[in-house]
């Protein structure tokens, strides 16, 4: 059995010559490219790693568990990365661009003893990897983070129910819809109808793309349980390819529905009875309102 | 799938329908149900609970909560030693009764499960059960 | 047996559901508002649900059983105060309830009423 290496001497003698290499190799793997991390900040990176890389190599076993600080920087480095818009490989490369430096500097001080190197090697190796895949799991996560959050952010920007007029509420629908959104947007709905005391409700479709048939079916559904609360509901914006769709599909939308926004509005107004007048040429009064 | 609480309850009254109702919205409560899906599966607890009352001439139910992997549910067995169900898939149509319902009980139940099992043996009995997932 | 109450407001009736009702009490309801419309000759009958948290195929049917006779006594019957989650799921449980009028509170329910009254005209704008 060879000598263990002595990693720990390797690098306090090697130090700087490795974090110049270590840092060539990030250099020539791209990361610094989009200028998304400064020169100094890699290197300051770098340097931080290094330090708590070295007492994890001169531990010897190959299962001693990660070290809690270096773990802990790890998964905030990759998180930033991840949120920066790094891909996942450069942020494996932080990593494993070690190896080589690291590497170098062994043969130069065991210039003749291989066996001694190959263990050395074999070692790092090892621990690198562990810690690169430590990396990408946590630059996963955090894209899945990302991805979650923005889906809500998503849902709850494009499903806002708006007041047009006392007792008149619009559901403007933007965008694709699938059966889960579709679900909480209408009872979103409903509930507004409630809280707003809203006799009819405008659901507006001129921003929806394309309606399967369990989209219809949840949209009829919301327009019968909100005739169950005592509410009218209006669809307008039905495209012409939507309508189509739905006939053949032996969808009957047997709502009330209305070319557009406008003439859905102009409809529920004269329900509650309101009138709109046009005073044009008369006084700078604004449209007037008259029961 | 794990069974983290088991209940049984009899079903031999309109009084027990309400009780298995009231059991039913405390434990979707206490998995975090969101208020659709309370009202959901009460409701289908509702209908099935009254079948077994008014065909299956009462019996029992069985009100369990249940974990698979990271998600809990609520699973609802309804079972009674009546006449049994001849024709299980006529039975599943909307509409169709052979008492003075409205025919929309287990169909009904069935849109408002996540999960829908049932068993029937004419002269023997029939077991329904239910899950709805959190 | 406990009975529900049925309030008498100028020409309508006033049914208030608030407990967790129990079939055999639904029933005595239908026969109790039956008896209750022809004895006072009232010309519309408002049942407020607001309190009841779930409305299954029973109390969907009780609903549709007074609205029909109901309409055959000459008074029109109003469900108000549907809670949302018990739209959604009556409307998944298969049923319509479309022979039934609704309006959002009982403020809402009366003034239907009112203006069938006065005669204008069946509710507006409300399918029946």
């Amino acid at each position: 059995m060879a000598v263990a290496a002595d990693w720990a001497g390797v690098i306090s003698r090697h130090h700087d010559e490795i974090i110049k290499g270590w840092l060539q190799q990030l250099r020539d793997d791209g990361t610094l490219q989009t200028g998304r991390i400064k020169d100094a900040e890699l290197e300051g990176e770098c340097r931080r790693m290094l330090a708590l890389v070295g007492p994890e190599l001169a531990h010897g076993a190959a299962h001693s568990p990660l070290g809690g600080e270096l773990r802990d920087m790890l998964v905030a480095l990759s998180r930033s990365r991840a949120l920066q818009g790094f891909t996942p490989s450069e942020t494996s490369n932080f990593v494993l661009g070690l190896k080589l430096p690291l590497f170098g500097a062994i043969g130069v001080d065991y210039p003749d003893q291989a066996d001694v190197i190959a263990g050395a090697t074999i070692e790092a190796t090892r621990k690198l990897d562990r810690l690169a895949l430590l990396t990408i799991e946590s630059f996963q996560k955090s894209r899945e983070e990302v991805i979650i959050r923005q889906q809500r952010e998503i849902a709850e920007l494009s499903t806002p129910v708006v007041k047009l007029w006392d007792g008149i509420l619009a559901l403007p629908l933007i965008g694709t819809l699938d059966s889960e959104r579709t679900q909480v947007v209408m009872e979103n709905m409903l509930q507004s109808i409630v809280e707003h005391s809203a006799e009819i409700a405008i659901i507006d479709i001129t921003g929806v793309p394309t309606v399967d048939t369990l989209v219809a079916q949840h949209l009829l559904k919301t327009v019968a349980a909100a005739r169950l609360m005592g509410a009218d509901c209006i669809v307008s914006g039905i495209r012409p390819q939507i309508a189509q769709t739905m006939v053949h599909l032996g969808v009957e939308l047997n709502v009330i529905s209305k070319a557009s926004l406008a003439d859905a509005l102009a409809l529920a107004l004269q329900r509650i009875g309101k009138r709109v007048v046009d005073t044009a040429g008369a006084t700078a009064a604004p449209v007037e309102f008259l029961r | 799938m794990a069974v983290v609480r088991d209940d049984v309850m009899p079903v031999r009254s309109s009084d027990d329908i309400v009780r298995v109702r009231q059991e039913v919205r405390a434990r979707a409560i206490e998995i975090g149900l969101s208020l659709v899906d309370q009202t959901k599966i009460v409701t289908a607890a509702s209908e099935l609970a009254r079948n077994t009352l008014d065909y299956g001439g009462g019996g029992t139910t069985r009100l369990e909560v249940v974990q698979d992997g990271g998600r809990r549910g609520i699973r609802l067995t309804f079972e009674d030693k009546g006449p049994g169900i001849a024709d299980v898939e006529l039975a599943l149509k909307d509409g169709y009764t052979s008492g003075k319902g409205l025919g929309l009980g287990l169909s009904g139940a069935r849109r408002l499960s996540n999960e829908f099992f049932i068993e029937s043996k004419p002269g023997e009995g029939t077991r329904v059960t239910i899950v709805r997932w959190k | 047996m406990d009975r529900i109450p049925i309030l008498k407001m100028g020409d309508a009736l006033l049914i208030t559901i608030q407990v967790d009702m129990h079939d055999r009490l639904a029933l005595a309801l239908e026969e109790d508002l039956t008896a209750k419309i022809a004895a006072t000759k009232a010309k519309g009958v408002l049942i407020d649900i607001s309190s009841l948290e779930i409305v299954d195929s029973f109390i969907g049917r009780m609903l549709d059983n007074i609205a029909a006779v109901s309409r055959m006594l000459d008074a029109d019957t109003v469900v108000v105060g549907m809670r949302p989650a018990v739209a959604i799921t009556l409307v998944e449980l298969g049923l319509s309830l479309t022979g039934v009028k609704t309006a959002l509170n009982v403020e809402r329910g009366m003034l239907m009423i009112q203006n069938r009254l006065r005669g204008l005209g069946d509710f507006s704008g409300r399918r029946s």
